[in-house]
């Protein structure tokens, strides 16, 4: 029943979307918004899991000596925090004093098993962020409204978190020019395309080719201007004809294969997912 | 004799007559001028009332007001329409807003439903009862006149309209071409699960990154090094991590076979738990179950860019020989394939992201693109019932592509009104 279960749930669930895609009346309206909810509420619940396993590794990494110290400083904060937090049952003291239970048992469970490994440092700054942020949330900032602007919850948001993702996006330019770098090379005819294509678009998308475009028509410069013209609508050119029909021919060849797979799952065919076969 | 003096001589006094035309003259002239102010007094009195009584004077009320059920839906919701008011963009050009008011009789009471401004000629009552007929009125407001503010801008109504009520579809009308699309899918796809069962040979093309999975398993083997796998940004309720996830069984039953170790980051939480649940069978079948440890799968962040700093972290500190990246990606896509590229990993991509493929071309050795993703499991399997489906979608690529066709043609002898046919509403 271990496999039949979940099979006989993902069928239900898929065929019952299915229908209500069809058929508006009820319930099968509103049985896929109760559907949808209920994941949701899974996907939220499902969270600690995940929170839970990554302390749990960490811990792993940090040898018996440091775990026994960060146990302690960890426990230490958590009873401050505790100590500190409004009165709110479910924003404030309760999940504090939840998460130093489970802290606890998984200190006491990992301390036989954990040897220090090379990113000991790491998986120690994974645990003080971890517990950082959830004493300044739970205990420092109001409880439920941790979230508005002006506590120490946001503050470590906009301060830390914040500047640190955008430095991760930032550095997509700097891939972006060494992946072009090496992809548009002219190794082969169809390299040789590409890079013809990237030339006129990139060309054509750069303030360059508005610059030629503005210079003033005169001997000189109109053959510039109209450089600059030839260039914007090349790009344009290859942006909205070949481009957009390779995208729509993949977006269709998706679109059959999400069919496909998604009838496999449905009819029970597919079961790699679940540990089926 | 002496002149006599004038002792009390008296000043000289115009002459009456002149004296007497003079004050005439004036007199006609005040009393002329005087006529002419009081001549004007009304006028400037019927400018203003006319002002006014434009500032009180309502737009014509619209006409033709339809209520209607509104169609394909689950019940609970009218649809009502009217004609905009003649003094609106014309005639007296003053109109404000509609308000549309219900009621459960021709004669009122009504509620206001709703308000809007002028040019609106359609509103959706999501907020009726099922089997009640309901009646509206559209009121129309005036615009305020800015020379009198405190008028009140006046308001006409229209007449009701008919009963209107609401009910359920069983059938959504305008998705019947979808219908019937799904319906020829599925059953191509079935009839071609059900010949591969008969044991009918069906071919497949060769797809160049899953023919370099087990060389870059047997890669990872050799090393010595791990293979990373990376099931995409998203859930499982999106199907290409389900695809992902698929993938990863074959791939984690191939690692136990060969005996590499396998590691992968994953950035949900429900993803771990389908995950972990695949690599222990996967193990299990390939006979090692003895090899399996649940950390090899293990959360990391929900965080787009948390979990790209976290798996890239782990790609130069370990740096594995093979990288999967099997699933849904975004930004993140180019900054694992690039930090991938510069340790010498091997590397084989899929993704239905078509914003996401030419990253992955770029920076990787081998890309699934779209449908190849979720080709990966029924290929890498051989299962006849798996391959059978991938015959059934060809079936399908194969209609779109004479529907393609026949729309180009049609287009070019510029028959263009048939395109509505595949709108889905």
């Amino acid at each position: 029943m271990k496999r039949e279960i979940p099979l006989i749930i993902t069928g239900v669930v898929g065929i019952v979307f299915i229908v209500q895609f069809f058929i508006p009346h009820e319930p099968f309206s509103s049985l896929s918004d109760i559907f949808s909810d209920w994941f949701s509420i899974i996907e939220a619940c499902a969270i600690w899991l995940g929170a839970l396993n990554l302390i749990k590794l960490s811990l792993d990494k940090l040898g018996k000596p440091m775990l026994l110290v960060t146990s302690a400083i960890v426990v230490v904060a958590l009873i401050v925090g505790i100590v500190g937090a409004p009165d709110e049952f479910l924003a404030g003291r309760f999940p504090l004093i939840l998460f130093a239970v489970a802290f606890l048992l998984m200190a006491l469970g990992q301390y036989s098993r954990s040897k220090m490994k090379p990113d000991w440092f790491f998986a120690l700054t994974t645990i003080a962020s971890f517990v950082i942020m959830l004493i300044a949330g739970l205990a420092f900032s109001g409880g439920r409204t941790f979230q508005e602007p002006g506590t120490h919850y946001d503050y470590l948001y906009r301060s830390v978190y914040t500047p640190l993702s955008s430095t991760m996006f930032a550095m997509l330019a700097f891939f972006v020019a060494s992946a072009s770098y090496r992809a548009f090379r002219a190794r082969n005819r169809e390299a040789a395309m590409l890079l013809v294509a990237a030339f006129f678009v990139m060309a054509g998308r750069v303030p360059l080719a508005e610059f030629l475009g503005t210079l003033t028509p005169d001997a000189f410069s109109g053959a510039w201007a109209t450089t600059g013209g030839f260039l914007s609508g090349a790009a344009d050119w290859v942006m909205n004809f070949p481009n957009a029909a390779g995208q729509r021919a993949i977006m269709i060849g998706i679109a059959l294969g999400i069919v496909s797979t998604s009838l496999r799952i449905i009819l029970g065919i597919e079961r790699s997912h679940i540990g089926g076969e | 004799m002496p002149t006599p003096t004038i002792i009390s001589a008296r000043r000289p006094t115009s002459h009456p007559r002149v004296f007497t035309a003079v004050i005439a003259t004036l007199a006609l002239i005040v009393a002329f001028g005087a006529r002419n102010v009081a001549a004007q007094e009304p006028a400037e009195v019927t400018d203003t009332t006319a002002i006014v009584e434009a500032a009180l004077t309502p737009p014509a009320p619209p006409a033709n007001i339809l209520a209607d059920d509104a169609p394909n839906d689950a019940g609970g919701a009218i649809i009502v329409r009217w004609d905009k008011s003649p003094d609106e963009g014309a005639g007296l050009d003053n109109v404000g807003a509609y308000q549309l008011l219900r009621g459960r009789s021709p004669n009122g009471p009504f509620d206001t439903v709703g308000t809007m401004t002028a040019g609106m000629t359609e509103f959706n009552d999501g907020d009726v009862e099922d089997g009640i007929d309901y009646y509206y009125v559209v009121e129309v407001i005036a615009l305020p006149s800015p020379d009198h503010p405190n008028v009140e801008p006046p308001v006409s109504i229209s007449r009701p309209s008919q009963p209107a009520r609401s009910s359920a579809q069983w059938i959504h009308m305008g998705r019947l071409n979808s219908l019937l699309a799904v319906v020829i899918l599925a059953s191509s796809i079935l009839y071609f699960i059900s010949k591969a069962k008969g044991g009918e040979k069906l071919f497949i093309r060769k797809i160049a990154g899953l023919e370099a999975v087990d060389e870059a398993v047997g890669r990872a083997t050799e090393m010595g090094r791990k293979i990373f796998f990376i099931p995409g940004i998203q859930d499982m309720n999106n199907v290409q991590t389900i695809a992902g996830v698929t993938i990863l069984g074959r791939v984690a039953k191939m690692a136990a076979t060969y005996d590499a170790k396998l590691d992968v980051p994953v950035p949900r939480s429900l993803v771990m738990v389908a995950a972990r649940e695949t690599v222990k069978q996967a193990y299990l079948d390939a006979g090692r179950p003895d090899a399996y440890d649940e950390d090899m799968v293990h959360y990391l962040t929900d965080d787009q860019f948390g979990y790209a700093a976290g798996v890239d972290g782990m790609f130069v500190r370990q740096k594995p020989a093979t990288i999967f990246y099997m699933g849904a990606f975004f930004a993140e896509s180019l900054i694992l394939a690039e930090t991938g590229n510069s340790i010498g990993a091997i590397q084989i991509a899929g993704t239905a992201m078509p914003a996401q493929l030419p990253f992955f071309v770029a920076a990787c050795d081998y890309t699934l693109i779209g449908e190849e993703l979720f080709a990966a499991s029924a290929y890498l399997s051989r299962e006849p019932k798996q391959l059978g489906s991938l015959k059934g979608q060809d079936v399908g690529k194969f209609f779109i592509l004479l529907f393609a066709i026949g729309g180009i043609l049609l287009a070019t002898f510029g028959v263009y009104n048939i395109s509505h046919w595949f709108l889905v509403r």
